[in-house]
Parts: structure tokens; C-alpha cells; sequence
């Protein structure tokens, strides 16, 4: 079995993959693209043309031409709160299409309703995110193919590059017209920015806008233009507004997640990098927010002006953008409706695509531009290589998101958590699957303290010169290792089977790893 | 200094990260009934990792009065700790108790007697009424705290926002420990989303004359480091004195004095600790630095 660049095995075929001669990783950017662009198929229009606007959701399968064995698209901007998908395979399902790929940009746990289709063999392919119980089972052996995991840059890159083709792309919509423009800044269902369906509209054979919130007049602003959508049905609800917003929007009052943000926001204040003009991504969730928070309140004290905010947006952000302390936001994904809000309403508030955001190989992702980021894992080893894929267990339960992009891109990139989830080490000897390698990982932030990446010596430099007082710990990443084995005691290994269930691509489509087969 | 429950091993392995002057772990209040004995395995196995930064560590045993305060002694004491927290001390017989079967306890482990300090929480208006007799009730005595819901209840009222209520047994306690030559330690304050409210105690108490305070959460510990941080002014108060203090000793005067005043032990060793908060790590860090290249 060969090793890839990164001394993880990888078969030279992998059923339900294909080869993987000339795909295995080499390095986080040894490979470069050629060729020319891939799109979808050449449709027309007639002036006073027939009406897009279809029946349902039925009628708008059929009237894309799908059939058994094609590829469908979503994006998963409605997160928990999304209807469509289980609508949409519902409906596959009972017009008789078997053998679907779904290509979404992620499932969550709503979506546990398609594992009867899985099972019944009306899915049998998933390329993106599995997170929560459609995880489990794959990682149990549920699924025939192995699930393809590619990062938010990874899978617009793999559809321009005609990698994947897909034939339909059913786009929820929250706000749509006749003509086939779509918004996701309005409507019951408003999720702000939907960038990671900006390709998908692009490039699919035939893009169907579902929505629960149809205009009789063009709308705006649009965010897909209807030049690319073939087809709108309406349905009675896209999305449960309660699960679209994703994460806290309140700064957390746990003490060791602020000990950690504390940690998180003193590095990036010792690194050469907070000067005027400093762009950053910090994304949802507790510590990244207060990592936020901290920030806020240096550059208020050191007097800085920021250049823009990347990602995910929340809340937090926006009020940086109001306060003038970044001048720019540019949104992919808004996880609240503060932020969908604040996009609908300030033009420096900007939605852009998924590849725009990180695609490796278009002429410069916005994560090229980013100064800092602040990510996490459920696994981090003596190599600085992190794991956001499996747990502990070994099952997959999550997506590569925006990591491997945001770190290859990023000029500081923060790994920010615990040292333990419960009595689960978070820093180990080896990840069990690897996800984003240490050559782009610079630093790790536990509550135990900093650790730089020794890669970095210009961070320890600045570090020692320009540490932002004398209260944040330095530790070595051996160290760690080494408290956190203390701290857990000995972890049974993970036990698997040799079948491949997951297959992990790096962002420039070579395979950087493969999941296992959890031994029953 | 940081109450940690002794049922919490999460906060038991963690505390200290959050860097406080000290730890108290504690097996009386937060720990119920049933718990007792598998918190104190808890405890003494945590204290027996060691691994506890910088910060000095006492235990809150349970009262003399309950069954259980020398089964806590004898599980703690020999495993390393500074001293222990002593709750509801109303008289100085309870603190001979304690004296006597601690010294016990050190022989028995092949510890030096006398080594264990006392912290007496006086949680009754008999144990404040006592203050300076306890304080002064043995050499291992080295702070009288003032408790707070308790002594509330025994006051026949109740905790509340301005701290009317322990207005003037704190000042009582200032005055009973400067008398004693003990510390002061002021109780914590409850509420811990108030932060305003916990700086505006930290400062009166400060002013009062009281040492330190104790807290229940680790976000309100940086709010206490704030308020007792040493000013520039303090910081060059407490170089002169250690100043004055090398130079008395070079010359072999037996007491040195600046601005008039006699410089003593307790002052030099104020004023090393007002030079050591106001630098500490500085040098580890750099130690560090090198170690991560």
C-alpha cells in the first residue's frame, strides 16, 4: 500500500473511489491545476418563454430529467433547520430513482430521515459533510461507496475542474421570483449569505430553486441570478427558522473557554501580523466568539483598524463591522440573524461564493488574503497534523468545513480548545485520521497554555519580543502530549476493519486519508 | 485564592490554570453527606499529582464537631498542602483540637511538626466575638476569615448587595488579625455574573486592610488580581525597602528603616510579594521560549 506525502497508507484502488494512482497527496501545494474549466450544460430561452414555475417538488424532479444514478446537489445554508433534502430524496424515492449520489455541501442530524433511503438503495453514494447519525452509520458499514470528504474550497474546485458533474442542483431557496432569482437574505426561512450554492447554480446541468417565499416581481438583491435556474417549485416550508441559526451568539461566561479565547487572542496580539490592516476569520462557537471579543477590546486599546472578517459570520462580527474595526465583511455563511440582517442591509457586508472563499485553484480564494484564523479539532498530534473528521471512537461525525483552506491560506493559523473533551485527550501522538496537515498549522492554544509550531520560528521571535504580558503560558507540544496522557490515562485504540468508508481529499482534490470501518 | 469543589475532578485538575494565589479545595460545603468519603479519596489522590503551578493549597476540611474533620486530616495533610481551612471556628479549644491532631498526623508521616497552617473561617458571631483569642490560639494560625452565608444566618439575616450586614465584623476581623499578627482574608462574594459588584467589594475590602479575598468562580479572579495589583508607587516603595533591607544586613545592623519607619520581616516579605506580582514569570517565560525551538 503506498504512503502519501503525509505516511498515511493509501490503496492504489479504492472500491466505490476509483485509483488513486496520481491522487495521492503531496504536499499541501505541490499540485497545480490545468486544463480548462468545466460547466454545465448550454440551455437557452425564447422571448415569453413558458413559465420556470412548476407544480412541486415532484413535478420539478421530473421536469429536470432526473433519473436513476445521477448526481443531485444542496447546500446546507438552513443548517438543523433544512427540509429540503429529506424532501427532495423523499420524493426520488417515491418516484421510483434509485442509485442517487447526493453531493450536498453538508448533512446534519435533521437529515437522519434519508437513512431509510439509504438503506432501501435510493442513495447510494454521499459526497460532503456527514455530520451525526448519517455518520454513524457509514462509519458502522451502512453504505456501499465510501463518502467523499472535500473541504469548502475542495468542492467547488472539484466541480469547476470536472471532477464531479452535477445533473441537478435543488437549491433551497428563502426568497425567489419567477425568473428564477434567488436570495437567501429574506423570507421565514432567511439564512443570509447561501455562497456555497454559487457553483453549484453555475455548473449544474439543470438547477431547480425550491422555495417557500415566491415573488410574483424580480427581486433584490439577488444573490443567484435566474440566468442559471431552470426550474422553481414552491413548498409549504424550506426550513425551521429555530435550527438555521448555528452555535451561541452570546460570549461564554465558561471560564476555561475564555481562558483559552484569552490565550487564543493574546497570541495573535504578539504576532507580526496585528497591525493596521489585519484581516481575520473566527467563525461560531464559544471560544472563537470571546476569541473575538478579546480581540475587539486590543484593537480598541492598541488602536487598530482591521481590513475585513472572512467565513462564517455571527453577530459579533457584524458589530466590529458597525464600530469600524474591520471595514469589510464577506460572508460565505451567516450563522445568525444578526448576520443575515446586516447582510441585507450594509453593502460592506458582502456575500461570495464558496470558491471565492477558498477554491485552491481559481485566480485567488479570499482565505489567500487572511492574516488569522481560529479553528479547532477533535484531534491534534505531536506534528501539529489535526483531525476534524473522526472522535475519538473513531466515528466520522464531521466535515472538513473551511479548515484546510483557512490554513493553507491563513498567515497565523490557531487551533483554539481544550486539551480534554470530557476525559477524551484532544492532543495526541498520532491523529487517527488526518484532515489538515501541521505544515499549515502554526500554533495550538489549550488551556494549559500556548504552543507554537517549531516550524515558526519568526512567531517565537515575535513572541518573545512583543508577548502582550507575562501571564500566558508557553508549552511545548510534547509536553502537552504528555499532560494530556497524564490527565486521561491510557486510551483503548481505536479498532476498525480494513473496509474504507470515508475517503478525506485535500483541497487540491489528492487523497489525504481514509476512514475506516468501525469493528462492530 | 480559588474554592474548588473536592467532588470536581474537571475543577480539581484545572484550577490552577486559572492562576490563583492559592486553591481551596474544599470537602464541607460543596461536597454532600454521601460524598464525603469519595471525595476525600478524590482530593487526596489530586494532591498527590502535585500539579498545581504556582499557587499554595489548602484544604477545607469539615468542622471540628463533625465525624469526619481528622478522617480529612489524616487523608490530606500528608500530601503535600500548605495548610488547612478550618469552617465555623467559634473558639480557641477547637483550634487546639486541630493543633494537637495535626501535629499527630506529621509525626506520624515523618513530617516536620508544626509545618500545617490553620485558616479560621469564623462563620458565627461567637467565633467573631473570639477573633483575636483564636488568632492568637496557635503559632499555626495565619489568617482569620470572616465567613458569609452562615454568618448571615447566625446574625439573623441575610447576605445583600451593599454588605451592610458584615460592615463592621469585617472591620472587626482587620483590626483582630492586625492585633494577632495574622492575615486578613475577606470571604467571597456569591453573586458571579455580578462583576461590577465584586469590584466594588474587592475595593472597600482592600481598603479595609484585608490581604486577599476569596472567590468562587475563576472569572472573577483577574477582577480581585486587578484590584490588588501593586501601583507603580507601591512597586517602588517595596524596591526601596528590600533595598534598604540588603543594605542594613550588609553592613550588620540588626533592624533597617526607611523614611523613618523600622523595616521587619513581615514588610520585606510584603514587599518581595508586591515585586513578585508585578513580575512574575518573566524569566520562566523566556526559559520557555527556548524550550519550543
Amino acid at each position: 500500500m503506498p504512503l502519501n506525502a503525509a505516511d498515511r497508507d493509501i490503496p492504489t484502488r479504492i472500491d466505490g473511489y476509483g485509483d488513486t494512482f496520481g491522487k495521492l497527496y503531496e504536499g499541501p501545494f505541490e499540485r497545480k491545476p490545468d486544463g480548462r474549466r468545466a460547466g454545465g450544460r448550454i440551455r437557452g430561452s425564447v422571448p415569453h418563454g413558458g413559465s420556470k414555475v412548476v407544480g412541486g417538488i415532484k413535478d420539478a424532479i421530473a421536469a429536470s430529467g432526473l433519473t436513476s444514478g445521477m448526481t443531485i446537489s444542496f447546500h446546507h445554508h438552513l443548517r438543523n433547520g433544512d427540509h429540503v433534502v429529506n424532501q427532495v430524496i423523499g420524493a426520488c424515492a417515491e418516484m421510483g430513482i434509485r442509485g442517487l449520489t447526493i453531493f450536498p455541501t453538508a448533512l446534519f442530524e435533521v437529515h437522519r430521515d434519508i437513512i431509510p433511503h439509504i438503506k432501501s438503495g435510493v442513495v447510494s453514494r454521499i459526497m460532503g459533510s456527514v455530520n451525526g447519525p448519517i455518520g454513524q452509520l457509514i462509519s458502522e458499514g451502512g453504505m456501499e461507496a465510501p463518502v467523499v470528504l472535500r473541504s469548502h474550497g475542495g468542492r467547488p474546485r472539484a466541480v469547476m475542474s470536472g471532477e464531479v458533474r452535477i445533473d441537478a442542483a435543488f437549491i433551497a431557496a428563502p426568497t425567489a421570483d419567477r425568473a428564477g432569482n434567488i436570495s437567501g437574505r429574506a423570507g421565514r426561512s432567511a439564512c443570509g449569505s447561501i455562497g456555497y450554492a454559487f457553483t453549484d447554480a453555475e455548473c449544474a446541468d439543470c438547477v431547480v430553486a425550491i422555495t417557500d417565499n415566491l415573488h410574483s416581481h424580480p427581486i433584490s438583491p439577488v444573490s443567484i441570478p435566474g440566468i442559471y435556474v431552470d426550474f422553481v417549485a414552491e413548498c409549504e416550508r424550506i426550513g425551521d427558522p429555530s435550527g438555521i441559526v448555528s452555535g451561541t451568539t452570546a460570549v461564554t461566561r465558561d471560564p476555561l473557554r475564555l481562558l483559552i479565547a484569552k490565550y487564543a487572542s493574546g497570541l495573535i496580539e504578539s504576532s507580526p501580523y496585528f497591525m493596521d490592516g489585519i484581516s481575520f476569520q473566527t467563525g461560531a462557537g464559544g471560544i472563537p466568539l470571546a476569541v473575538t471579543a478579546f480581540m475587539r477590546d486590543a484593537m480598541r486599546r492598541r488602536d487598530i483598524r482591521g481590513s475585513f472578517g472572512l467565513g462564517g459570520i455571527t453577530g459579533y462580527f457584524v458589530s466590529l463591522l458597525r464600530e469600524g474595526l474591520v471595514q469589510k465583511l464577506m460572508d460565505v455563511q451567516s450563522f445568525d440573524l444578526d448576520a443575515a440582517r446586516s447582510i441585507l442591509d450594509d453593502p460592506n457586508h458582502m456575500e461570495i461564493s464558496a470558491d471565492w472563499y477558498a477554491n485552491p485553484w481559481n485566480c485567488g480564494a479570499a482565505v489567500n488574503m487572511l492574516d488569522v484564523v481560529i479553528l479547532g479539532a477533535t484531534e491534534v498530534d505531536a506534528d501539529f497534523n489535526a483531525n476534524v473528521n473522526t472522535e475519538a471512537d473513531g466515528a466520522l461525525l464531521h466535515g472538513i468545513g473551511g479548515h484546510q483552506d483557512t490554513a493553507a491560506g491563513a498567515k497565523l493559523t490557531i487551533i483554539a480548545q481544550p486539551l480534554l473533551r470530557g476525559r477524551i485527550p484532544c492532543v495526541v501522538d498520532r491523529v487517527h485520521t488526518l484532515t489538515t496537515p501541521g505544515q499549515v498549522i502554526d500554533a495550538v492554544v489549550t488551556e494549559f497554555g500556548v504552543t507554537i509550531n517549531p516550524r515558526r520560528k519568526d512567531l517565537l521571535d515575535s513572541w518573545q519580543e512583543f508577548r502582550p504580558g507575562c501571564d500566558i503560558p508557553l508549552i511545548p507540544i510534547d509536553e502537552l502530549a504528555e499532560r494530556a496522557r497524564r490527565l486521561s490515562g491510557p486510551m483503548e485504540p481505536v479498532r476498525t476493519t480494513d473496509r474504507i468508508i470515508g475517503v478525506v481529499e485535500w483541497r487540491d482534490g489528492t487523497v489525504i486519508d481514509v476512514v475506516r470501518q468501525l469493528e462492530r | 485564592m480559588l474554592y474548588l469543589p473536592g467532588n470536581s475532578p474537571n475543577m480539581l485538575l484545572r484550577g490552577h490554570l486559572f492562576r490563583p494565589d492559592g486553591l481551596i479545595i474544599d470537602l464541607e460545603d460543596s461536597v454532600s453527606a454521601g460524598e464525603k468519603d469519595a471525595a476525600r479519596v478524590l482530593v487526596r489522590d489530586v494532591l498527590r499529582r502535585g500539579d498545581f503551578g504556582e499557587c499554595e493549597v489548602t484544604v477545607r476540611i469539615n468542622g471540628v464537631g463533625t465525624d469526619c474533620w481528622r478522617d480529612d486530616i489524616a487523608a490530606v495533610v500528608p500530601c503535600g498542602i500548605s495548610g488547612i481551612r478550618a469552617p465555623k471556628t467559634e473558639t480557641p479549644r477547637m483550634v487546639k483540637d486541630m493543633d494537637e491532631y495535626l501535629s499527630s498526623v506529621e509525626s506520624k508521616s515523618g513530617m516536620s511538626v508544626g509545618g500545617i497552617e490553620i485558616f479560621c473561617l469564623l462563620e458565627t458571631a461567637l467565633g467573631v466575638w473570639n477573633a483575636y483569642d483564636i488568632a492568637t490560639s496557635s503559632p499555626r494560625v495565619t489568617a482569620i476569615i470572616p465567613g458569609g452565608e452562615d454568618l448571615a444566618a447566625d446574625l439573623r439575616t441575610s447576605r445583600g448587595n451593599e454588605g451592610t450586614e458584615l460592615e463592621w465584623i469585617r472591620r472587626m476581623i482587620v483590626v483582630a488579625a492586625r492585633a494577632a499578627g495574622v492575615d486578613a482574608l475577606d470571604t467571597v462574594f456569591p453573586n458571579i455574573s455580578d462583576d461590577d459588584g465584586l469590584r466594588r467589594e474587592a475595593g472597600f475590602v482592600k481598603q479595609l486592610g484585608f490581604d486577599g479575598k476569596s472567590v468562587i468562580h475563576p472569572n472573577q479572579i483577574p477582577i480581585i488580581h486587578e484590584i490588588y495589583a501593586p501601583t507603580e508607587s507601591e512597586v517602588e516603595r517595596a524596591e526601596r525597602i528590600l533595598a534598604a533591607a540588603r543594605e542594613a544586613s550588609e553592613r550588620g545592623l540588626g533592624v533597617a528603616a526607611l523614611d523613618g519607619r523600622m523595616i521587619d520581616a513581615p514588610v520585606i516579605r510584603r514587599a518581595e510579594f508586591t515585586l513578585q506580582r508585578a513580575g512574575r514569570a518573566r524569566e520562566s517565560d523566556e526559559r520557555r521560549v527556548k524550550s519550543c525551538r
